[in-house]
């Protein structure tokens, strides 16, 4: 693709402040094709230290392909292809030099579906600095696995059996684990992907309330389907139409008063 | 206007609900009756097997006096050995009989005499001798292994009109004679499990063709379980997705459709011809068979591994597992019970195959127990095909015999597979 041709398919122009002074996190010209077919349009956008960003938009927006390029899990489908710069500390995360293992272990990640391994529950947890070779004593592991269970709200819960499979967990429960194992190998970046979308209300509201005590220490950026969910925990927001990177600005500002028209139909319900 | 539309509409329903259930007591009957057929099949095979098995596993035996005369064995010290194994033992078993019915004097009904007990007797007693040298010149009563027409006789038409197997009247009158004495009786025929093959049908025994199937199959299982698995996780989780792996794929599903006669004459031109490994042993067998079952284990560890839920793969890619992690940690403990069941299948599949075998030398008439997987060997399946061809009466209950023996391995090994996939998933 030649450069004329790229300017004009990338015509529009972000609304809003997408990029920060020392973010975490920053991507530019950000493009993602899958095949053939482009799914993501120039998106140039910073992360900030110890925010929560929230991405919204309609479905099919490019929203959690954007976040999956963020610790390059779009790696392992063969035919997607990033281009653009992404960096993270000011380091560009596609570079050669770049172990994808260690990016991983920098930027963890919390799924859709509470996903657990089917092992116990001390396991899940345990896996990452495991393999990662963090410790190098039980009762250091030991240590990690209570400290991220308690950081989740977690511990109270399980303590008495942490050797049962954590398949047994209810939802909210497997995906609460599921943050605490990404969290256990102290990343900097926390994605998450739509990781209320499987739960209850009320395994939300705690979720929610995990995710704003979890912002103090890392910086995250989770992918919402619900507007209020996004109200609630995030400082910042991203609104994604069509693959392209429509607004971006103080959740309040987003929310309350729109630059974009189409931030706004998609915020009031006319779209969605 | 509505209301009319609305019934008429009801009709229809209700006429269509009951085509519905109709159509589905149909198919439900079909669905028993190819169950019961099926069902059918299975019991008259079984019947039919077992009725014309059990009866190899009673052998007659027939109750004689012995003398150990030292002078028609032609032997004087007992204690030495190879004097012992030179002795006319033959000579022996006949002049014992010739004693013991001394009313027969032609030479036609003395041999019809002779063939009242198992031609290799003789080996049977020389092997007592020498565990028992105190024998000689002492008499005993001992029972003797009767020959094979005389036991098909005794099992399937004493005092009948009935003539099964080559026997004669003059053997007739002496079972009928013996029977009434009480010296003839069934036994449980342990020769059948401790002898290998033979030429007698009394002296016959499936150990061999059982040590040899058993040598094939470790064989078959050292080299298809590992080389099967590792190929169905490079090609499900490693190879990239191209043409290459493309005609791969294709390739192996052809393998598993190929006639396996074709893999005994690829096991004939590589292994025996140009690799030179000998004939008839196990260890061809095991390569030959390891080639064939290869196919099915890729196959089901493919299904195996594509069955684990991509979200546990993301899950550990997520949490930054490499490659091999991911497969080793994650992939594998979930896909291994699909893959054992496949491997036991396959394993299976192996021990019931004679097609190839035939064309590397296993159907060979091995009068030896192997011991290792460089002795020449047969396996059950050619055992049992070797003795159907057999005209001898009292081969046809062996083979079945041997069939019933086979069957229960099968039915043993294809059990263990359910028990396994049973356990294994049921654990988390």
């Amino acid at each position: 693709m030649n450069m004329s041709e790229h300017t004009q398919q990338n015509e529009h122009k972000t609304e809003g402040t997408p990029l920060l002074d020392d973010p975490r996190m920053s991507t530019r010209g950000v493009d993602v094709f899958y095949g053939d077919k482009q799914a993501i349009f120039n998106v140039d956008l910073d992360i900030g230290k110890n925010q929560v960003l929230a991405m919204i938009g309609p479905s099919g927006c490019g929203k959690s392909t954007f976040l999956r390029c963020l610790n390059r899990m779009n790696d392992t489908i063969d035919i997607c292809k990033v281009t653009g710069s992404i960096s993270l500390d000011g380091e560009d995360i596609y570079d050669r030099k770049i172990d994808v293992v260690e990016l991983r272990a920098r930027v963890g990640m919390v799924f859709q579906k509470p996903n657990p391994f089917p092992k116990s529950i001390y396991e899940n947890v345990a896996y990452g600095p495991r393999i990662h070779g963090l410790v190098d004593h039980k009762v250091d592991l030991d240590e990690i696995v209570e400290k991220s269970l308690v950081r989740c709200g977690l511990w109270k819960e399980v303590r008495d059996r942490l050797d049962q499979p954590a398949t047994g967990l209810s939802g909210g429960q497997q995906q609460r684990l599921c943050i605490a194992r990404a969290i256990a190998i102290n990343p900097e970046v926390v994605l998450m992907d739509e990781p209320c979308s499987a739960l209850d209300p009320i395994a939300t509201a705690t979720v929610e309330e995990l995710i704003s005590e979890l912002s103090e220490r890392f910086t995250i950026s989770i992918v919402t389907h619900s507007m209020q969910q996004a109200a609630r925990v995030s400082q910042r927001t991203a609104y994604f139409h069509l693959g392209k990177l429509i607004e971006v600005g103080d959740t309040d500002q987003i929310f309350t008063n729109p630059t974009h028209q189409l931030t706004e139909e998609y915020i009031t319900g006319r779209i969605g | 206007m509505t209301t009319d539309v609305d019934k008429h509409n009801l009709e229809k329903r209700r006429a269509h609900i009951k085509k519905r259930y109709k159509a589905e007591r149909r198919f439900r009957s079909f669905g028993i009756a190819a169950v019961s057929f099926g069902l059918l099949c299975v019991v008259i095979l079984f019947t039919d097997i077992i009725g014309k098995g059990m009866g190899a596993f009673r052998q007659t035996y027939v109750q004689m006096e012995m003398t150990f005369d030292a002078n028609t064995l032609g032997i004087t010290d007992a204690n030495d050995q190879a004097q012992v194994k030179g002795a006319n033992f033959g000579g022996l078993v006949k002049k014992n009989l010739r004693d013991a019915y001394p009313q027969y004097k032609t030479r036609k009904d003395k041999k019809a005499l002779y063939g009242i007990v198992s031609s290799e007797i003789g080996l049977i007693l020389r092997d007592d001798l020498l565990a028992n040298p105190e024998k000689l010149g002492t008499t005993e009563t001992i029972w003797l292994l009767a020959d094979d027409d005389i036991d098909m006789h005794y099992k399937y038409a004493l005092g009948t009109d009935k003539q099964v197997g080559r026997i004669s009247e003059l053997q007739k009158n002496i079972v009928d004679e013996l029977h009434a004495a009480g010296k003839v009786e069934k036994r449980f025929n342990r020769l059948f499990f401790t002898n290998a093959a033979s030429r007698e049908p009394e002296l016959a025994g499936i150990k061999g063709a059982l040590m040899g199937s058993f040598l094939t199959l470790i064989v078959t299982l050292i080299l298809s379980f590992p080389i099967g698995i590792a190929t169905a996780i490079y090609l499900e989780e490693f190879a990239p997705k191209n043409k290459i792996t493309d005609f791969i794929e294709v390739n192996i599903n052809n393998l598993a459709a190929v006639p396996s006669i074709i893999f005994g004459l690829l096991g004939l031109a590589i292994f025996i011809n140009f690799f030179g490994v000998p004939r008839s042993v196990p260890l061809v067998g095991g390569l030959v068979l390891a080639l064939m079952t290869l196919p099915t284990i890729i196959i089901s560890s493919r299904a195996a591994i594509k069955a684990v839920p991509p979200s546990i793969r993301e899950a550990a890619y997520g949490m930054g597992a490499s490659k091999m992690q991911t497969v080793t940690h994650h992939v594998l403990p979930l896909a291994m019970p699909g893959m054992l069941t496949g491997t036991i299948i396959g394993m299976a599949q192996a021990l019931g195959e004679t097609a190839p075998l035939l064309m590397i030398g296993m159907v060979a008439f091995i009068v030896d127990v192997p011991s290792s997987i460089t002795d020449s060997a047969t396996v059950l399946p050619v055992q049992i095909f070797l003795w159907a061809d057999s005209p001898e009466r009292a081969f046809i209950e062996r083979t079945s015999a041997a069939i019933m023996v086979l069957l229960a391995f099968l039915i043993v090994m294809n059990s263990f597979a359910v028990w396994l996939r049973k356990k294994l998933e049921r654990r988390w």
